[in-house]
């Protein structure tokens, strides 16, 4: 047994400590709000954060979040996180998702990023694009991401 | 493999089902499910099958199963609205676009109104074509009148219910967005009314309202999914999770066809969580190992202690290289006309113009890799997936495990994008996934299996855009005037030996192959077509034809103007004369609203324009582009669009986007697959490249207003992107970009 911490909430795992993150919280634990896009830290869809920080699931294993706080789209996006919420609510308003697959690890990816700047930063649309050229989404919702992102840095004023 | 459908079967079982009020019994004819669906339906107020109310005879009226109410709209005695599509929703908008029109109709409040997939029932075929299909950009084509139609009879059904219940002649009711109205203040909500309606009959003919009373079609629209979609709620079929379900993932052969030689299986049975290890045969031929655990880790640790040898000694195994000499050698050879044109002018003309163009195999790489879950019984198999063909793979399924169509359901699931990949010709990842339940089964596994590729299996396994060789002889004058234009495509038919053979291929010749060629130019174009023939599995890949044609048509053209010193935009309208005023207007429309020829460029920049109609709309595109550190650069899309009525305008700029965007893809450095002494090069993002956000440009998309039949947008956005960003790219450079993805060297 694994103790994770996921959300807030003490979750004991039974799977091998090399399991990723991700699979654990998929098939494990059933929160499939996490995505699997390619299993391999090269397309963003399974972004979480861990202790804050947007790390890839898939390759990460459980191991490695024991002691450490995983936040997953679920709680980011569950109106008690000031930064998730207003990424949420841009996400929405500017009707971003096509296929929607990929739109949590960008919301995950967006979220921490915004909350990586200084507060009241603007980010540039240069460094919008930085933090987010991690996550792909096949569908091309990119001009909406941006724009959403740039948004919801400025609703966090 | 389109299975008939007994629909006399359904009245009767429905009738008697509603009258013992019982639950289902164990064997059910195939459209068992509106049983189901009525019976959930009874509770929220569901409209019914016209049978429900009518004698057997009687329910065989002139309506189709695709025309009736009780397939596709329910309303909760709330007043929720929710709109059965009956395509596959993966990306394209189509969840909120259909329940606009069919919510149009019946006079929704659409705040109320909801949607959800459907399954391989023969209510939710295309009405045009009689098969289930998504894919040719034809959901909104082709069931615009379909979905309005609904609508209007549920309306109706709704105002015989209030005017029943009030005693009043129907005609003084009216209906304001989900509440009918009548004399004297009288009111009622649908939820109220749904209840006695669907006891009433349908309503066969019906007057749909004048477009210029469009309250909720035409209104740029929130998707129904927007919330969902990013809060982690959103189910796609990769999600499912049946009770006691299990997790099989594949080890395919390293050649396509390839077959086992040895399997040593023992480690990968020791791995914990493994449950099973299950020899299969695989899509054309082949051979795999499917290992059966309790999750998809657990599976794929099996699968990597599999020690396994392969027999490829019998199969072709192609290489990217050589194909592509042997492309050339075939296109020097006689073949197949599609078009023919006197080619004489060529010795004498002017001005001529030798051109060759490389496309390579293209991946959907759609993000949701491919996935297929499958519980089976004595008697029936259930399915769930993201198919953009339930239908076909219903029939396939029923082939592969030995059962009747009507003991297969396929039930729709959300899909996580698709280009084509989730409309298999073979239907290889549905059986796929059945061939494994029924071995799991075999083994004593009696659990429903969910199948799930890796990237790296879905990115090898086939099923490309085909690669292609194009080869023109253009002769013109010092006018532009082309005289004579010799054409040879090769490449692979997508069609040909599959079901679609039968529509697509004519005297040799597919015509998924060649869509998009010289139409609309008025040219003396004569075109040869060769169809190789290989083991690399191919199939459609978003805007299909058009995702090498119009890349060869509209750099050829941009080429003649150049050399001829006209301004591109106007050699097009010349080219389309009074003909063709959808080209002219959509061309027009992103000239004006880019500020090309009268917007002086930032330095080191260039335009590009290309125009190209597909599935019956047309995408103009002009764009600004630079090359940095020797790679081309696209800045800008000004997009002018004719789709006639545009339904929803918010998915139409957002679907031209998207298309920009993975037609931007295929020009980029690494977006091609090859393939080397037979495997497949590439296996993930990481060499395989999809356009990211760094890539992407700034977007403006302008939709010319039109109050026509609408036309599909889920495919038309993308081939004049790569074609456009070329043509700047020429102007800059003086050289004609001749393959994709882009090589300046």
């Amino acid at each position: 047994m694994i103790a994770l911490t996921i959300n807030g909430r003490e979750h004991a795992v039974d799977a091998d400590p090399a399991t990723p993150i991700l699979w654990a919280l998929r098939d494990t634990l059933g929160m499939t709000g996490t995505k699997f896009g390619c299993g391999a830290a090269l397309c963003g869809a399974c972004t979480v954060h861990l202790d804050g920080e947007a790390i890839r699931s898939c390759s990460t294993p459980i191991s490695e979040a024991v002691g450490k706080a995983i936040t997953t789209i679920e709680a980011v996006t569950s109106g008690t996180d000031r930064v998730g919420a207003a990424v949420h609510a841009a996400w929405v308003k500017h009707d971003v998702a096509q296929c929607g697959y990929c739109q949590s690890g960008q919301i995950m990816s967006a979220t921490a990023f915004l909350k990586s700047l200084p507060r009241g930063k603007q980010p540039s649309p240069a460094e919008i694009d930085e933090a987010m050229t991690g996550n792909i989404c096949r569908c091309g919702t990119y001009a909406r991401i941006r724009a959403a992102v740039a948004d919801a840095s400025r609703a966090l004023v | 493999m389109l299975h008939n459908i007994d629909y006399s079967e359904l009245p009767r079982v429905l009738q008697r089902l509603i009258e013992r009020d019982q639950p289902a019994p164990a064997t059910l004819p195939r459209r068992s499910f509106l049983k189901l669906a009525g019976a959930s339906g009874l509770a929220l107020g569901a409209f019914p099958h016209v049978a429900l109310s009518q004698p057997v005879g009687a329910a065989a009226s002139a309506l189709k199963p695709t025309q009736l109410p009780s397939a596709f709209v329910q309303i909760a005695g709330n007043g929720e609205v929710t709109v059965t599509i009956n395509r596959l929703e993966f990306g394209q908008g189509v969840n909120t676009g259909l329940p606009m029109i069919l919510a149009e109709e019946l006079d929704a409040d659409w705040s109320l109104v909801r949607s959800r997939h459907g399954t391989n029932d023969m209510a939710y075929a295309d009405p045009l074509f009689g098969i289930h299909l998504t894919g040719g950009s034809h959901t909104i084509k082709n069931s615009f009148t379909q979905y309005r139609e609904l609508g209007a009879r549920a309306r109706a059904m709704l105002l015989n219910a209030a005017a029943m219940r009030w005693k009043v002649d129907v005609a003084t009711l009216r209906t304001q967005a989900g509440t009918v109205l009548g004399p004297g203040g009288r009111k009622a909500g649908y939820g109220e009314l749904a209840e006695a309606a669907m006891a009433l009959p349908v309503p066969e003919a019906v007057t749909l309202k004048n477009p210029k009373d469009f309250r909720i079609i035409g209104r740029p629209t929130q998707r129904l999914d927007a919330q969902a979609k990013t809060s982690g709620k959103q189910d796609f079929g990769i999600d499912m999770r049946l009770p006691g379900q299990l997790t099989a993932v594949v080890a395919r052969p390293p050649v396509f066809c390839g077959r086992l030689a040895s399997v040593d299986d023992s480690a990968a049975r020791a791995v914990k969580g493994v449950k099973a290890v299950l020899r299969v045969a695989l899509d054309g031929g082949a051979e795999g190992v499917a290992v059966v655990a309790d999750g998809y880790w657990q599976a794929t640790q099996g699968r990597d202690a599999l020690k396994l040898e392969w027999d490829t000694s019998k199969v072709e195994k192609v290489d990217s290289e050589r194909q592509l000499a042997q492309y050339r050698e075939l296109a020097d050879q006689p073949g197949p006309r599609k078009m023919e044109a006197d080619m004489a002018p060529l010795a004498t003309a002017p001005r001529r113009i030798e051109a060759e163009f490389v496309f390579p195999y293209l991946a959907h790489a759609a993000m949701e890799p491919l996935n297929c879950t499958v519980r089976l019984s004595d008697d029936r198999a259930e399915i769930w997936m993201g198919s953009q063909c339930a239908g076909l793979d219903a029939g396939a399924a029923a082939k592969a495990l030995g059962l009747k169509p009507e003991q297969v359901v396929v039930n729709v699931q959300m899909a996580g994008g698709g280009f084509g990949r989730r409309f298999s010709s073979t239907s290889d990842v549905a059986v796929e996934a059945c061939m494994i339940a029924r071995a799991a089964r075999a083994a004593g596994l009696n659990a429903p299996i969910r199948t799930v590729w890796s990237r790296e299996d879905d990115m090898k396994g086939g099923f490309y855009r085909p690669m292609h060789l194009h080869r023109a002889r253009i002769g013109f004058d010092d006018k532009g005037k082309v005289l004579a234009w010799d054409h040879v495509i090769v490449g692979q038919s997508i069609t040909t030996g599959t079901v679609f053979g039968a529509f697509q291929v004519k005297d040799g010749i597919d015509a998924t192959a060649t869509e998009g060629m010289r139409e609309p130019y008025p040219l003396p174009m004569r075109l040869t077509v060769h169809h190789p023939k290989l083991n690399v599995p191919v199939l459609w890949w978003r805007s299909v034809g058009s995702t090498h044609t119009a890349f060869v048509m509209e750099t050829l053209l941009d080429e003649i103007a150049r050399a001829t010193r006209q301004d591109p935009v106007a050699y097009r309208m010349q080219l389309f004369g009074d003909k063709h005023p959808r080209h002219r207007a959509a061309l027009q429309l992103a000239v004006d609203k880019s500020g090309y020829g009268k917007t002086k460029l930032a330095p080191g920049r260039a335009w590009g324009v290309a125009v190209h109609e597909s599935f019956d709309s047309v995408v103009a595109y002009v764009v600004e582009a630079s090359v940095k550190d020797g790679q081309p650069v696209l800045h800008k899309v000004t997009s002018g669009v004719h789709c006639n009525l545009a339904v929803n305008p918010r998915s139409v700029e957002a679907q031209v986007q998207g298309a920009a965007v993975m037609g931007l893809s295929m020009c980029l450095p690494g977006s091609a697959i090859t393939l080397k002494d037979g495997v497949v090069e590439q296996s993930n993002f990481g060499d395989y490249t999809v356009a990211r956000i760094t890539d992407a440009p700034e977007f403006a998309v302008h939709i010319v207003p039109s109050a026509d039949p609408p036309t599909g947008m889920g495919e038309p956005g993308l081939p004049p992107l790569a074609p456009a960003f070329a043509n700047a790219i020429a102007q800059l450079t003086g050289k004609p970009l001749r393959q994709l993805p882009f090589n300046l060297a």
